[in-house]
């Protein structure tokens, strides 16, 4: 098991160096960058030495290999540096959103586990009855929804429903504020962005647990439980869905990672000021720092939520580990 | 009812499937899979409504007619009319020729890379395998919005670059399936039997390895198109993807959709609901036909 654990951790690095030569480069193709940005925004003609001063200060008059360095030794030592656009340091802009992103993850998230798998285990059982193909067509339709769409409708709903029963139309606020320093305010901003994303979400979860928990019940075991005289109920709950369970434990853990950094449109439409804002700012900026910082948190995050689900995987899962 | 079959006698007993008329076969295809003949059923109504879209479309969907803004469905506009006076119903008949077009060509683009690319990491192995797969990670790891504003920032907006934003994410995904897939067929003997007889590493590749990988390859094709119609419409919503005066559904939403959500909501429902049902059609599609391509998962 150790040796295992080493081995993925060891293939966390080339994912991580990778991501950030993808970004680094990425950004230095874009044309123009933040001196640009900002002189250009005084208006008229800027000469080529103030122009100079600035990039001198900003970092990005060295070569790009000392760039390059300069960026991968600041993730190693967890130093995310300054951002170029505001001045801030970056653990400081990132710190203002990641709550929100989070709690918004983890509604998601809860709502899509407890969602999906009585439906999906539902759906499996009664194969191909009515039952069956309506909770696919509702998964099916969870996909097909684009969860911006979904939060105009919801925000929509709440005016004209608050519109019609009081008179005066109720939006969410826009304000954040943390669940303990007022729940009811933040509980009415941010479960309908949860809503809206946590319905896809649940959406791709029962899926996964109806396919898998189908391939199941047709294992040599299951048989044999059936054979045995067990109640169908404990077939399900003791020996098929503990099984099933692990391909849908890897997709809960994908579409949370996912959830803290590809937020950008559903929080657009809620007014939200989460990581999805900051990292649309940060690239209009070309604020090349904030940008990089971002991408490494975001794959971090996507690498190691990976990594703990595999882990996870091979620990429920013996032959994984051997293979 | 086998009236055709009894008249070429013998025939029925070798090919029982094929000696049904082809109506009645067309009959229990559905009942076998009625959400897959709905998914097939909305496909083949949007590709005939995109193909057709000059013939069908009442209106104009680009010129703007400030004498009829903001009109509420009646019997002139079935949709009602945006801001700029354009009908809505219009606009969405031509938006689906949009959404094919770059569901279609970037799925088809991402996959068929996906295929080759997964087919010869299999094929090769050692490092070549372990690097590609590397690789592969930091693609999938990688978040698209950063990718998507990327390219539009150094390319410009436009339908082209939208594809090649949408396409690159889709590669690791079908090369990783095809991949696992492709591993197993390695070990048969008639990979072995081509290389004995000195075929060149693309003949096995392409004449040997891929024909054998086509479910997968289908299934996520499928799959492809209608996520690249989502992605599409949530590019575009952002501002980078299809740009105004294109109708596309995503920015049918965008533009002002959501300024008048309360005075005029027929914009923002009918475009959502567009790309909803698309989507809903190509996923329902691409789940009977992984039901029956993939015999692991056929229904007993």
């Amino acid at each position: 098991m150790y040796q295992y654990i080493i081995k993925r951790l060891l293939l966390v690095i080339p994912t991580l160096f990778g991501a950030a030569v993808l970004v680094f480069l990425l950004l230095r193709l874009i044309p123009g960058d933040i001196c640009d940005m900002r002189l250009a925004g005084e208006g008229g003609l800027v000469d080529e030495e103030t122009l100079n001063t600035c990039r001198a200060i900003m970092g990005i008059d060295k070569s790009l290999w000392l760039q390059f360095v300069d960026f991968i030794w600041g993730f190693i030592r967890f130093d995310l540096g300054i951002s170029m656009w505001t001045g801030q340091p970056i653990s400081y802009e990132i710190g203002l959103r990641f709550h929100l992103s989070l709690q918004v993850a983890i509604m998601a998230t809860l709502s899509a586990i407890v969602i999906s798998i009585p439906l999906g285990t539902i759906s499996a059982i009664k194969q191909n009855t009515w039952i069956d193909y309506f909770v696919r067509a509702f998964s099916i339709a969870g996909i097909a929804i684009p969860s911006f769409w979904l939060g105009i409708i919801i925000i929509l709903g709440l005016l004209i429903t608050t519109q019609y029963f009081s008179g005066t139309p109720w939006m969410p606020p826009i304000q954040f504020k943390p669940i303990w320093e007022d729940p009811m305010h933040n509980l009415s901003q941010l479960l309908w962005p949860a809503i809206a994303t946590g319905y896809r979400y649940s959406a791709v979860a029962t899926r996964m647990t109806r396919s898998t928990l189908l391939e199941v019940l047709r294992e040599d075991y299951v048989r044999t439980a059936r054979a045995k005289g067990l109640l169908e109920k404990v077939i399900i709950n003791r020996h098929a869905l503990k099984n099933a369970m692990l391909p849908v434990v890897t997709v809960i853990g994908i579409e949370f990672a996912f959830l803290m950094g590809g937020l950008v449109v559903t929080e657009q439409v809620f007014n939200l000021n989460g990581l999805g804002k900051l990292f649309v700012e940060a690239v209009d900026h070309h604020d090349f720092t904030l940008t990089q910082a971002l991408v490494m948190v975001v794959v971090t995050i996507f690498v190691f939520t990976n990594l703990i689900v595999d882990i996870f995987y091979a620990w429920l899962d013996p032959r994984i580990r051997y293979s | 009812m086998d009236a055709v079959s009894q008249t070429i006698p013998g025939k029925e007993i070798e090919e029982p499937a094929a000696s049904k008329p082809w109506l009645v076969s067309l009959f229990d295809l559905i009942r076998q899979q009625p959400l897959g003949a709905a998914g097939a059923f909305i496909v083949i109504i949007m590709v005939f409504l995109a193909v057709f879209a000059n013939l069908v479309a009442p209106f104009d969907p680009i010129v703007n007619d400030y004498g009829s803004m903001h009109i509420p469905p009646d019997g002139t506009h079935w949709l009602g009319t945006d801001q700029f006076g354009r009908d809505v119903l219009s606009r969405l008949i031509y938006g689906a020729r949009t959404a094919l077009v770059v569901g279609f060509v970037s799925a088809f683009i991402g996959a068929t890379a996906g295929l080759v690319l997964g087919v010869s990491s299999a094929y090769f192995g050692g490092l070549f395998d372990l690097i590609f797969q590397r690789v592969m990670d930091v693609f999938m790891a990688f978040p698209l919005i950063i990718l998507a504003l990327a390219v539009v920032s150094i390319f410009g907006t436009g339908v082209e670059n939208l594809i090649i934003a949408i396409t690159i994410p889709f590669i690791p995904r079908c090369a990783r399936v095809v991949r696992s897939s492709a591993l197993s067929i390695r070990e048969i003997p008639y990979v072995d039997a081509a290389r004995a007889l000195g075929f060149n590493h693309r003949r096995i590749i392409l004449r040997h390895m891929v024909p054998n990988v086509m479910a997968p390859y289908l299934i996520m094709i499928t799959a492809f198109v209608g996520q690249a119609i989502l992605l599409e419409a949530s590019l575009t919503f952002l501002g980078l993807g299809v740009q105004e005066p294109t109708p596309a559904w995503g920015l049918m939403l965008q533009g002002g959709a959501e300024e008048y959500a309360e005075s005029a909501p027929w914009m923002a429902i009918f475009p959502g609901l567009a790309i909803s049902l698309a989507v809903f059609g190509f996923n329902l599609f691409g789940d009977a036909l992984r039901d029956v391509l993939d015999p692991k998962l056929r229904s007993q």
